[in-house]
């Protein structure tokens, strides 16, 4: 049993390698158990219902932007006869105001970075500087 | 057989030119240097300038300052990178075909405001690979941002330098950022879009609104009563660049 020390040292590197996912998830901050966007606090709904909203959110902006600068048409009917004025920053971000907790969770989640805010404004990102 | 090989050549030759003279010749022919006005029914949005009234307001940048701010233009001071939606003009540079060597005084040399003259017949358009601007019914040469991969043909085609490339980041050089219109990204060209997003809700462009001396008047050309109608009706007026055949919308009194 000269090597007892020797086999322990291994069981615990051993260890430590299988429980890595673990560690990394709490080192980094998520969990298995989705990207939990912050929802809105005052408002019930959503311009959709939520599961369309969840799977094709994105298929609803490109229909808003093409409705908008290509059709010259600015106001979107919702299924439910509400009416909506088509705008990424100016409608969704009133509700979604926290885009950070909101947007930006669930892209970083899934992995997708929508380039989108190269030129659309967060309203929330300039209210502090200038003036 | 009387029907030599040189007579048969000839006829050949002869009725080949009958078949395809017609074409060539009109293939050759001048175009007419003015067609006459071919504006669809309905409305055709124009802007008529009056650089006198403009220039009595002194150094007067009070529509270049509200187009800036609404549309979140950049200011940047390198010449070959800089961003233009409307900006001042020599008067013999925004006229370089004007025939006299002689412009009147009150004009010579004076800045004129110019911007996208929103041509009857673009060639910024006709030369876009991918519909990223094209031609509104109501006359407004119009951009999509999103469609736009920086080819720069529409900055070339274009004779007014009426289109600006984005070779670096905007926001950097944009003093106030306001949310309601998206900036630009590198990599994307940009114009003036006669503020199709104000006149979508009945409000005339901001530089027209911000303009104290009202040297800048907005309407609709094909309406005989409009102010723009009025002010053709009863003043001289230049377009520029007529020679190209583009039949901008933008007219000035002179
Ligand atoms: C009237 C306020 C309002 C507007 C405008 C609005 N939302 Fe929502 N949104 C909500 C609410 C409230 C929920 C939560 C609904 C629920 O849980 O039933 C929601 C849910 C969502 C969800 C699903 C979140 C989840 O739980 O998985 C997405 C994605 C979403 N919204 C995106 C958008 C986008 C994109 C726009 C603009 C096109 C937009 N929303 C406009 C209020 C709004
Ligand atoms: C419930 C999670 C979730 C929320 C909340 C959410 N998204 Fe998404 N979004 C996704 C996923 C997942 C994709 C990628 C879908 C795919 O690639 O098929 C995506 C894709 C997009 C895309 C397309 C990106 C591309 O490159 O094609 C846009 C645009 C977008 N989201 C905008 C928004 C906006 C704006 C909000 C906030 C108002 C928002 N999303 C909130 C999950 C979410
Ligand atoms: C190169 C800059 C740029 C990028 C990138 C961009 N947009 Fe836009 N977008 C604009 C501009 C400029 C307008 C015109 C606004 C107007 O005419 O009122 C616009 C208009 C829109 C509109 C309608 C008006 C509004 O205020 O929202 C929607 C919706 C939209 N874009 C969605 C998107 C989505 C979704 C993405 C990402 C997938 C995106 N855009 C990426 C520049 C951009």
């Amino acid at each position: 049993m000269r090597d007892r020390h020797a086999i322990i040292a291994a069981l615990i590197v051993f260890f430590v390698v299988l429980t890595f996912p673990i560690w990394y998830a709490r080192a980094a901050g998520t969990t298995s158990r989705g990207p939990e966007p912050k929802l809105p606090e005052t408002e019930k709904t959503c311009v959709m219902p939520v599961e369309y909203m969840r799977a094709s959110h994105m298929k609803l902006l490109l229909t808003w932007r093409d409705d908008v600068v290509r059709r010259n048409v600015r106001t979107w009917i919702a299924p439910d006869g509400k009416s909506y004025k088509a705008s990424l920053s100016g409608t969704c971000l009133r509700c979604h105001a926290n885009k950070a907790e909101f947007c930006d969770r669930c892209h970083t989640y899934a992995g997708v970075t929508p380039y989108c805010w190269e030129c659309h404004v967060d309203p929330a990102s300039i209210k502090g500087s200038g003036t | 057989m009387s029907f030599s090989r040189r007579a048969f050549l000839g006829a050949a030759g002869l009725s080949a030119l009958g078949l395809t003279g017609k074409a060539a010749i009109d293939a050759f022919a001048l175009q007419p240097p003015h067609e006459p006005a071919s504006t669809p029914a309905g409305t055709r949005w124009a802007m008529v300038i009056d650089p006198k009234k403009c220039l009595e307001a002194g150094d007067c940048t009070a529509c270049l300052d509200a187009c800036h701010r609404t549309h979140n233009v950049p200011a940047i001071d390198n010449r070959a990178h800089e961003v233009k939606w409307i900006w001042k003009e020599s008067f013999e540079h925004a006229f370089p075909s004007l025939q006299t060597d002689y412009p009147p005084d009150a004009l010579r040399d004076k800045p004129v405001m110019v911007l996208c003259n929103h041509c009857d017949n673009p060639p910024c358009v006709r030369v876009c690979p991918t519909q990223a601007t094209w031609k509104r019914s109501d006359g407004i040469v119009m951009m999509d941002w999103h469609r736009c991969i920086g080819c720069r043909y529409c900055v070339a085609a274009c004779p007014y330098g009426s289109r600006s490339f984005n070779w670096s980041d905007p926001r950097p050089s944009i003093a106030q950022i306001t949310p309601d219109f998206p900036t630009r990204s590198k990599g994307v060209v940009e114009k003036c879009t006669f503020c199709e997003e104000r006149i979508a809700r009945d409000e005339p462009p901001a530089c027209v609104a911000a303009c104290h001396a009202k040297a800048l008047v907005f309407g609709n050309l094909n309406d005989p009563e409009s102010d723009v109608r009025s002010l053709l009706r009863s003043h001289f007026t230049l377009r520029r660049k007529p020679e190209l055949g583009t039949r901008p919308a933008i007219y000035y009194i002179v």
